[in-house]
């Protein structure tokens, strides 16, 4: 059986990424746990998280997930979303400056230093409805390119390492929002909240071998 | 190209019954908040808004279970307000599957639980509702007070400040209703919303009077909201989802349209 494990560290709104893993995944087993076993015997990982990167980061050590992710990524097919994109890269200027887990290379930034647009100053969060242009990735599969997806942030990625950049999207400053690396995906907007394109990319998820 | 304009429905829910009454055609429980959600979801909207309207301890428990049932089957952002007073409200919500909940008297009666629930639940989940309504006389420069009880009860408080202040202690969104327009179907008012979505760094949604899509149109191009909220010209038909995006695109405003 095809088990997902949702990495549980204490942060934020793991039932809606859980119910709609379950949604398109009926027969799949969907665990929300922090237990590093089951983790380890899970066929496919979720790294979810919401609100700031410094209490994301903290509970994650706390809990061992920081340990966790560590030993996982690379092993199976991985998807980290919003907060849990974001808590992989170097580091964040979110909290006066944070060193995030370190995994990718790329600086998580504020909006609010973004110049606006046309006069109308850019509201942040950055939050709502967004096109993001794609770059071939299995994950994409029956997902038009610049479907919108919801976004609620405000930071934002944007990577050197421009060959992992699956996904961008354009708020006063264009951005990463989809990073990819042999089993690793990571988004920044919310799949679980995203109507038909969500869903389908986290159906594509549940099927992926996890090769690019 | 860029971020889209949202439309919000907004249901009034009562001991887990949409109140105000919904007459959609083909929903054989009109009543039923999760079946009215998974119309409106079908419909495109782009969140949903559930205002709990009960009070008791037990209506509390039922909302719960509404959201979580809401929450397995629509993936759209769902908010949900009224009477939530402490963390631990905002805990259940967002652990039923709510996305962000709405503070509306409790930030007036303690403006730091906005802080609190901010610090602890990130900005992003904290929507301060703000009821609005305008006290100038005419030739005045315009004003707006906060109210209280149902538009019931004056504060005292400069509604643009008051806003400001509230994203100043973490709200990541502002959910402004004009009282003087609520249920009048006279449109939003534009002046007090142009004001607080000028002074205010955060999203803000219009509320209160939508009797038609040019109201939704005034809103976004006049009044400068992020979101529209609406509940009976799409509750009873008048108008559908796709028809309100449709009619506001053709206005020129930026829409999530499949």
């Amino acid at each position: 059986m095809n088990t997902i494990a949702v990495i549980d560290y204490g942060m934020g709104n793991l039932h809606s990424a859980s119910k709609a893993l379950e949604y398109v995944a009926p027969d799949a087993k969907v665990i929300v746990t922090n237990d590093p076993q089951i983790i380890a015997d899970s066929d496919r990982v979720v790294l979810p998280g919401v609100g700031a990167i410094r209490d994301c980061i903290a509970e994650m050590q706390h809990c061992g997930v920081d340990k966790i992710v560590a030993d996982t990524l690379g092993t199976k097919p991985m998807l980290g979303i919003c907060v849990g994109m974001q808590a992989l890269m170097q580091h964040s200027s979110e909290n006066g400056g944070i060193d995030c887990l370190g995994h990718l290379p790329g600086e998580v930034s504020f909006f609010g230093n973004q110049p606006s647009v046309n006069a109308e100053h850019l509201k942040v969060p950055h939050m709502g409805w967004n096109q993001v242009q794609q770059i071939d990735h299995p994950l994409w599969a029956g997902i038009d390119d610049m479907s919108r997806f919801y976004f609620v942030h405000s930071y934002f990625v944007r990577t050197q390492a421009r060959d992992m950049v699956v996904g961008t999207c354009q708020y006063g400053v264009e951005f990463d929002v989809a990073l990819a690396k042999p089993n690793l995906f990571a988004v920044q907007f919310h799949p679980e909240k995203s109507h038909t394109a969500g869903l389908q990319l986290l159906k594509n998820f549940v099927q992926w071998d996890g090769s690019l | 190209m860029g971020l889209a304009k949202r439309i919000i429905p907004c249901l009034d829910v009562e001991n887990g019954r949409v109140v105000k009454g919904v007459q959609f055609v083909d929903i054989r429980d009109a009543g039923d908040p999760v079946e009215v959600a998974k119309r409106y979801d079908e419909q495109g909207a782009d969140e949903i808004t559930f205002l709990d309207i009960g009070a008791t301890h037990e209506n509390r428990d039922t909302m719960v279970h509404t959201v979580e049932s809401m929450a397995s089957q629509v993936f759209i952002p769902l908010t949900v307000g009224g009477g939530i007073r402490t963390c631990e409200d905002i805990r259940r919500m967002l652990n039923a599957g709510a996305d962000k909940v709405s503070i509306n008297s409790a930030a007036v009666f303690n403006p730091d639980f906005v802080r609190e629930a901010a610090e602890r639940f990130g900005s992003q989940c904290i929507v301060v509702a703000i009821d609005a309504k305008s006290v100038s006389q005419p030739g005045e420069e315009p004003r707006w007070e906060i109210f209280t009880h149902g538009g019931r009860k004056p504060t005292g408080i400069d509604a643009v400040a008051w806003a400001v202040k509230m994203t100043e202690l973490g709200a990541g969104e502002i959910l402004l209703t004009s009282m003087d327009q609520d249920g009048v179907k006279n449109g939003y008012d534009l002046g007090v919303t142009r004001a607080i979505s000028d002074a205010v760094k955060v999203p803000v949604i219009a509320s209160g009077g939508v009797g038609n899509l040019d109201h939704l149109v005034d809103g976004v191009l006049e009044g400068g909201a992020d979101a529209v909220l609406a509940a009976s010209i799409f509750h009873f038909n008048e108008y559908t989802v796709p028809e309100a995006k449709e009619y506001m695109a053709q206005r020129g405003i930026e829409m999530r349209i499949e």
